[in-house]
């Protein structure tokens, strides 16, 4: 790999975890209303994948979203603003963490349905199939979406229509509380792709080379128009389910026991000074960097106008 | 909200206003409003069920894969949440995809994509998106299909937040509600009815866009107003014949579209007649009739001379045997029998 692309992935990674350490914090000082999903622990999935999006190419996300779009190139600014209820934030207010998007770059949005976003991302390939443009869609979604129905019906279609979108699945272990290996009677969940007649494809999601080279080439394919691949990305989340769970369904030696083996952003940084791809001084420059990016983005969000009721009703519909 | 009384009926007339007619099955209305608007806009396409060669489950498509192909008549496996939901997706990337489902009742199967996600896409990323989806979809008694194919669920959908809901009673609105509902930008979920299908009425020829949000007047009358859609409105205006030969004179108004409502039409009726009738097959309890009746207590309340009444379906799913079936929706001697008693009340 390339050193720009290699330090891109290392600061888009960063930044993920910078991001949801920052709203952690936010949310103890009651700033953040409602919940919030960390998406730490899963940085290498979001960024591997999305190093190969353009801004038009089409992704949906879930309600542990926030990685996503920032991998998508979304600004950080709007989405504190919106994480803190401001007119300034991606959806003014209206959406919350769990419903930010960025139309303007493709992110078709976090979904607070498990599997809501399955089948969006299946029609937006169609759109490019149907318009013959070369845009792909990529659909990221958790291993307890893998069980619902959407899931099912969405590869079918795409595998009959051979369409241009790749379905990453991100199985962080846990369904909320409910452990994958208590929900799936295969330990595989890449083997549910042959039976809808696409590639399945198992990879280490703490590994962001890894992700990187298997997402590229699902991506490649479905640009090419060979059709849908099922990405399944091995992972773990690092905090709960949500900000706050009380996570009785872990005991403390996992948790403490994941945390400080599994850190992907940690990986990540002992393979670009292993391979020599820059040094630890370069390394540290960019974590200052995006510590920086992300208190600009705060005090910028924070200072916007509270989301405002007055145009609430243009917003239900286009036109009434 | 637009001027009430919009739309006239299609007139068989010879004046150079007019717009040539053609008399048509409601079926036949829908599948030309679909042919116009694919032709006039590559983005429109049609997914579902049975769609292609068989022509659709009530021939709404029949044709239509012959002259368009396969990729913009696209027929579906039996997936209803996979269907409606990839056609959210194209419609929140560009397209203008019509999807069908077969009966209304099959809608729980797609609930989610329709509530959670089509409706308030918009409105959840702080209108940056658009859905510009039509759910082409069809309801009611009266076939011996029933329960699980047979009810009125346009209620369920009247309130969301985000959905615009739109039921055609005759071959000139189908065709020309759909039209509006497919240029639409906000996702429309278009309740067409089982035995309307094969009923037949003058249609204007070509392009024909009657807008949503408008009711229609179908029957001028001063006595009593009935306010009514879909197929009800057929036996609300034989109800009115017969009244009229007993010296009643019966005002129809067909909603025509529940989402937007056009109040308007409703309340200035209202105001003239005195006393209002809301017909609907749907059962009563939760019904969109309670809406209309309480819109109008509410914004009309001392222009009445009485309460405003319902009559509608019983609070049953819909049985089988035909007797029974007959017995549970209103027919024309129900609204005949409630008309008079309140105009004469």
């Amino acid at each position: 790999m390339d050193k720009p692309t290699a330090l891109h992935l290392y600061r888009v990674m960063r930044t993920i975890r910078r991001f949801e350490q920052r709203s952690t914090t936010l949310f103890g000082e009651n700033k953040i209303w409602g919940t919030i999903h960390s998406y730490a622990g899963e940085e290498a999935i979001a960024a591997g994948v999305c190093e190969h999006l353009r801004d038009d190419d089409w992704i949906t996300s879930t309600h542990r979203g926030h990685g996503h779009c920032i991998a998508k190139r979304a600004e950080l600014g709007k989405m504190f603003a919106e994480l803190l209820g401001r007119e300034t934030g991606y959806c003014r207010g209206r959406g919350g963490s769990m419903h930010i998007a960025d139309t303007s770059k493709g992110n078709l949005g976090a979904n607070g349905i498990v599997g809501g976003g399955i089948p969006i991302a299946t029609g937006a390939a169609l759109t490019a199939k149907q318009l013959g443009t070369d845009q792909v869609a990529v659909s990221f979604f958790g291993d307890g979406a893998a069980n619902q129905g959407t899931f099912h019906e969405s590869l079918n279609l795409a595998a009959i229509w051979k369409l241009p979108v790749v379905y990453v699945c991100e199985n962080n272990q846990y369904a909320e509380s409910f452990p994958a290996k208590k929900a799936f009677a295969i330990d595989d969940i890449a083997l549910r792709a042959e039976g809808y007649g696409m590639p399945g494809v198992r990879v280490d999601g703490r590994d962001v080379v890894k992700v990187y080279d298997a997402a590229g080439a699902a991506i490649a394919r479905a640009r090419k128009g060979d059709g849908p691949t099922l990405l399944v990305c091995e992972s773990y989340r690092h905090e709960g389910h949500y900000y706050g769970d009380p996570r009785k369904y872990q005991s403390k030696e996992e948790i403490e026991g994941w945390k400080t083996a599994y850190d992907p952003l940690l990986d990540a940084r002992g393979w670009i000074l292993r391979d020599a791809l820059a040094d630890a001084a370069e390394l540290d420059a960019i974590d200052r960097a995006v510590d920086e990016e992300i208190e600009t983005a705060v005090t910028w969000a924070e200072a916007g106008p509270p989301a405002s009721p007055l145009k609430l009703p243009e917003d239900i519909y286009a036109s009434f | 909200m637009p001027p009430s009384r919009t739309a006239p009926l299609p007139s068989s007339g010879a004046g150079e206003d007019q717009p040539q007619t053609r008399e048509m099955f409601y079926a036949e209305a829908l599948n030309d409003a679909l042919r116009i608007e694919m032709q006039r806009d590559p983005k429109v396409i049609v997914l579902g069920e049975d769609i292609a060669e068989h022509g659709g489950a009530f021939q709404v498509t029949a044709g239509l894969l012959a002259e368009f192909g396969p990729e913009r008549i696209r027929q579906t496996p039996i997936s209803e949440i996979g269907l409606v939901g990839t056609a959210v997706g194209a419609a929140l990337t560009g397209l203008r995809p019509v999807a069908e489902l077969m009966y209304i009742d099959f809608s729980g199967l797609a609930m989610d994509q329709i509530v959670n996600q089509a409706a308030q896409n918009r409105f959840m990323f702080g209108g940056q998106a658009r859905v510009p989806l039509v759910v082409r979809t069809q309801g009611g008694s009266g076939r011996g299909n029933a329960a699980q194919h047979s009810k009125s669920l346009e209620a369920w959908f009247t309130h969301v937040a985000g959905l615009k809901v739109v039921m055609p009673a005759t071959p000139a609105d189908a065709k020309g509600l759909l039209a509006a509902a497919i240029r639409d930008d906000d996702p429309v979920i278009f309740i067409e009815h089982k035995l309307l299908y094969r009923t037949k009425g003058q249609v204007p020829t070509g392009e024909h866009v009657v807008p949503l949000g408008h009711a229609d007047v179908k029957r001028e009358g001063t006595d009593v107003t009935i306010v009514t859609w879909s197929r009800e409105l057929l036996f609300s205006l034989e109800a009115a014949a017969t009244l009229a030969d007993e010296g009643i004179s019966a005002e129809v108004i067909d909603v025509r579209s529940l989402v937007p409502l056009d109040k308007e039409t409703i309340l200035a009726s209202v105001r003239k007649t005195r006393r209002v009738l809301v017909v609907h097959e749907a059962i009563k309890r939760g019904g969109y009739g309670g809406e209309i009746a309480a819109l109008i207590a509410e914004e009309a309340f001392d222009d009445l001379d009485a309460p405003p009444r319902r009559l509608a379906g019983l609070e049953t799913p819909i049985p089988y045997a035909q007797p029974l079936e007959l017995g549970v929706v209103p027919q024309v001697a129900d609204i005949i029998t409630a008309a008079r008693e309140l105009a004469t009340g």
